[in-house]
């Protein structure tokens, strides 16, 4: 009973009720995950699971038995930081920082699903390729709250690293 | 949470073997019952993981689609065929939650998550008669903004929160069973109940019924439908009203129409009434109203929720005028 953590493999916790959020943070010391409302309500837990943006808050880590999860600790290349986390320093993304790493996992996700062709509540045409207005990317980050109100910001150093592949 | 026991069924044999098991629940994305777990307003002994199940989307020999119930939301969302001939159901799915909920939430679990009454989640200060039958009913006298206006009851006010159902209600789907009584299929609008002098009870679903696929059958005119949304906030939130609507024209008039309307009642509310006064009629902004007063008239709107009656109408009004726009 194992999964993979930021490639590496880890035992699943013997206690069911052990959520996602808080294998990661508590049995595994990887506190770059944050937990916020742990209700499925800011998006602050928000994590990779084979690639697909999902709220570890309310996942149960036994569910996950298997699959791939990266976390915020897992996208930094050695040192060097993640270009979206460059990105969010250099438009200042955030000013406490608390949902910051749940806004890079959940922007890593939305881009996937968006060179998929997964439309959004406000795409016109459900069919079209997807084109990453900041409406799009407004609505596509909707689950992810700051309350510092840095969202202008997070969707410019979005738009700077993933909007290049997506041009509108 | 109390504890419980975790196993992944390995086929639906097995799910129904496990899940006839006094205290135990299927589990899917798990979005709305670790929550509810979590709160202690679910205590399951065993979770029965049936999201190995019926995950895919096939097309019927009739025409339609049979969706399993471990699809995730996103994949049905995103798959081309509802895009293309069911956009209601897109976009219903999309207003839905956030992405992150969207990809772990199964169909099956949006059927049957439960209401977001905030009294219904309090259980130490509130008194619930979906929670704790017979306690009493806080949101009847209390906040209730967000409540019911239209099938309430004495007992319970509250609402369903799905947004997919109300596009499912409007499809006329139908919901593949397997139970105790081997398989059976449900008509979708007679899956969810009104609270009448039971609200803890959401479905007519018996103990270890298991949801295994929703079916949705041809309707052309669909491809010409949508979904509108009205809520606090522009995104990630539940719908104080929502509208979902198919409309096929004949010339200047109405050839057909489905309406079915979210956030105002117990269940996903199909609006029959709107529906029979639009029929064979003229596609004008006074009969969308007078289709909206069909409906309406027997509102019974709470303190807090009177804004609902005005606010529906207008919804359908403007969702009819786009279609009939869209459809000419």
């Amino acid at each position: 009973m194992s999964l993979h953590i930021n490639g590496s493999t880890v035992s699943l916790p013997l206690d069911t009720r052990v959520s996602l959020l808080d294998f990661v943070r508590d049995h595994l010391q990887l506190y770059g995950t944050k937990k916020g409302c742990n209700q499925g309500a800011c998006g602050a837990c928000t994590v990779l699971v084979d690639g697909e943006r999902i709220l570890s808050c309310l996942a149960l880590a036994v569910q996950y038995e298997g699959r791939s999860i990266t976390t915020i600790e897992g996208l930094a290349n050695g040192s060097a930081p993640h270009p979206l986390q460059q990105a969010f320093i250099d438009h200042d993304g955030f000013q406490c920082g608390y949902c910051t790493p749940g806004q890079i996992c959940s922007a890593i996700g939305m881009a996937t699903e968006a060179k998929r062709g997964v439309p959004s509540y406000v795409s016109d045409d459900l069919a079209a390729d997807v084109i990453l207005t900041r409406d799009e990317l407004r609505e596509r980050m909707s689950g992810n709250l700051c309350r510092c109100g840095a969202h202008n910001g997070i969707i410019d150093a979005i738009r700077e690293i993933m909007a290049a592949e997506t041009l509108e | 949470m109390t504890p419980f026991s975790y196993v992944r069924a390995g086929d639906t044999a097995e799910a129904l073997r496990l899940g006839a098991g006094g205290a135990a629940a299927y589990l899917g994305g798990g979005t709305n019952l670790v929550d509810l777990m979590r709160e202690t307003v679910a205590r399951p002994d065993m979770l029965v993981d049936v999201t190995g199940l019926a995950d895919s989307i096939e097309e019927t020999e009739g025409g339609g689609l049979l969706i399993g119930a471990a699809v995730r939301n996103t994949a049905l969302a995103e798959h081309r065929a509802v895009k293309v001939r069911y956009p209601l159901l897109t976009r219903a799915i999309l207003s839905g939650a956030s992405a992150q909920i969207r990809n772990m939430a199964t169909v099956g679990g949006n059927l049957l998550q439960r209401t977001r009454c905030t009294y219904f989640y309090d259980t130490d200060g509130s008194r619930c008669n979906k929670r704790a039958p017979g306690a009493g009913c806080d949101a009847i006298e209390g906040f209730n903004r967000n409540h019911a206006i239209l099938g309430a009851s004495p007992l319970c006010v509250a609402t369903h929160p799905s947004d997919m159902c109300v596009a499912l209600v409007a499809l006329d789907a139908s919901v593949h069973l397997q139970g105790r009584r081997g398989a059976r299929t449900l008509p979708f609008g007679e899956l969810h109940r009104l609270p009448v002098d039971h609200p803890e009870r959401d479905t007519v679903l018996e103990p270890g019924d298991l949801i295994t696929a929703v079916e949705l059958p041809p309707l052309p005119f669909a491809k010409t439908s949508t979904y509108r949304k009205v809520r606090d906030r522009a995104s990630y939130a539940f719908a104080l009203v929502s509208v979902a609507a198919a409309l096929q024209m004949r010339g200047e008039r109405i050839e057909d129409v489905r309406i079915a309307l979210g956030g105002v009642a117990h269940k996903p509310w199909r609006a029959f009434k709107a529906e029979a006064a639009l029929r064979d009629g003229p596609a004008t902004e006074a009969a969308f109203r007078a289709a909206a007063i069909a409906e309406l008239t027997d509102a019974h709107p709470l303190r807090d929720n009177r804004f609902k009656v005005e606010l529906a109408t207008r919804t359908l009004i403007a969702v009819l005028r786009d279609l009939s726009g869209a459809a000419a």
